[in-house]
């Protein structure tokens, strides 16, 4: 079997390093030792694949999906919409996007947050989707609201939507995190200042984006995700591969 | 300046943070919100090869559990092919090969249930990612087999420390049950790849 065409390498500059102290939990979470750079190999070019049979018709509705019928979710309506790509632009079909978020009052639902924002009866907070061919999603859902959390004393997260990306390969595996738009907390956040490069921050946050919101429904915001890109195969008499 | 090249920018990762089980696991996390939950059945029930279970712990720098990780699988089957189609070979009606499995949040012990996979470029082994609070970007690793000749393997033998390689080798005990904990930071930490 011929060696397989290796996903670009990547650039652990853009991304946070693994100790960013400042996040206090990354402290005691981060290798010290020096990651083992691998080429790729067969288990890291393939990767599970996804289909409209692994998920609900309405799981990307988070405005209905865990609401009670004939009620819905409390806070601002947003569409949350955009295309996954590779870096070489070209759309990734098929992709699993999968989302979490706190509700309108930035409280989740989950046991182990005791935020005393109240939780919302008709909000779940979590929805799954899979890219079209042109590498298109979206999600219907409410605008997450800020919260507070334990790091320093006065810490609030900016307003934010969890994404968990699956491309084609194992080596495009991606969690990242979506924030808005003129948020004055994006600055100020210990998790989102822990990457080091701003352009990498801006690629973060969703823009406003009025021609796609639905008017007077929701409003919407734009969120393109780019994960790696791969190189032409290597034949053996084109040896520099593309 | 030279010419711009035309390459867009891979998306920063960020944290899956505290509360990931909601979306990535919810209905292990005892929220049932869809019918059906991604990674619960890696093997199917049509595959070949040896049942086994895999269980352990992640430990963080000071040697406590970390209760809120995540850790998704990806393997081969029996026969050292995988579920996707730059994989050489048909996998068995079922097989996934992708699994998800979080810890019982009082101690930080997680298990998973599957087939031992087949050599694939060397010696059998599991591919695990590993997301968590703290965790800015998710931390790749293998775990191979304490019965399985891994000593030819080329990934293994990339790891100039020999000694910093059995903290990819998990121990079988009995009833086919294999133990690898993960080691986060300090002494024997656990070998983590960029892949």
């Amino acid at each position: 079997m011929g060696k397989p065409a290796e996903y670009y390498q990547r650039d652990r500059r853009l991304h946070p390093p693994a100790h960013a102290p400042h996040y206090k939990t990354s402290v005691t979470r981060s290798p010290q030792k020096a990651l083992i750079s691998l080429e790729n190999s067969i288990s890291e070019i393939t990767g599970p694949r996804f289909g409209h049979n692994d998920i609900g018709a309405n799981d990307n509705d988070l405005l209905f999906n865990f609401a009670t019928p004939g009620e819905s979710p409390i806070g601002e309506r947003i569409i949350m919409h955009g295309r996954v790509l590779d870096e070489n632009a070209r759309p990734v079909p098929n992709a699993l996007v999968e989302i979490w978020q706190a509700n309108a009052g930035g409280r989740y639902r989950h046991k182990k947050d005791t935020y005393l924002a109240p939780m919302d009866p008709n909000f779940g907070g979590c929805g799954r989707t899979i890219t079209d061919e042109n590498g298109y999603y979206f999600f219907r859902t409410v605008k997450p609201g800020a919260y507070p959390w334990r790091n320093w004393v006065n810490d609030w997260r900016p307003a934010h939507i969890h994404f968990s990306i699956f491309g084609t390969a194992w080596a495009q595996r991606l969690i990242t995190q979506c924030y808005f738009e003129g948020d004055p907390l994006i600055p100020k956040c210990p998790i989102v200042q822990s990457i080091p490069d701003p352009e990498a921050i801006e690629q973060l946050t969703a823009a406003l984006d009025l021609n796609a919101t639905i008017p007077l429904d929701s409003i919407a915001y734009k969120f393109d995700v780019v994960l790696r890109g791969r190189r032409s195969t290597l034949f053996e008499n084109r040896m520099e591969g593309n | 300046m030279a010419q711009k090249l035309d390459y867009l920018r891979e998306t920063a990762s960020q944290t899956a943070g505290p509360y990931v089980h909601i979306g990535l696991a919810p209905g292990a996390a005892g929220f049932e919100i869809f019918d059906n939950e991604l990674g619960q059945d890696i093997a199917g029930p049509n595959a070949k090869g040896e049942r086994i279970r895999v269980e352990g712990i992640v430990r963080d720098g000071t040697g406590s559990p970390v209760k809120d990780v995540l850790i998704e699988i990806w393997q081969a089957n029996a026969d050292g092919i995988y579920a996707h189609p730059e994989s050489a070979g048909e996998v068995e009606e079922g097989f996934r090969g992708f699994g998800r499995v979080i810890p019982a949040f009082e101690t930080g012990i997680w298990a998973f249930d599957t087939i031992k996979p087949g050599a694939v470029d060397g010696a059998p082994h599991l591919n695990l990612w590993v997301v968590a609070r703290g965790i800015n970007v998710g931390l790749n690793t293998r775990l191979y087999f304490s019965d399985e000749d891994n000593s030819a393997d080329p990934v293994l033998n990339l790891i100039e420390w020999e000694n910093r390689r059995a903290t990819l080798i998990a121990q079988r005990g009995d009833d086919a049950t294999y133990r690898f904990d993960i080691t986060l930071q300090g002494d024997n930490e656990t070998v983590f790849f960029d892949v």
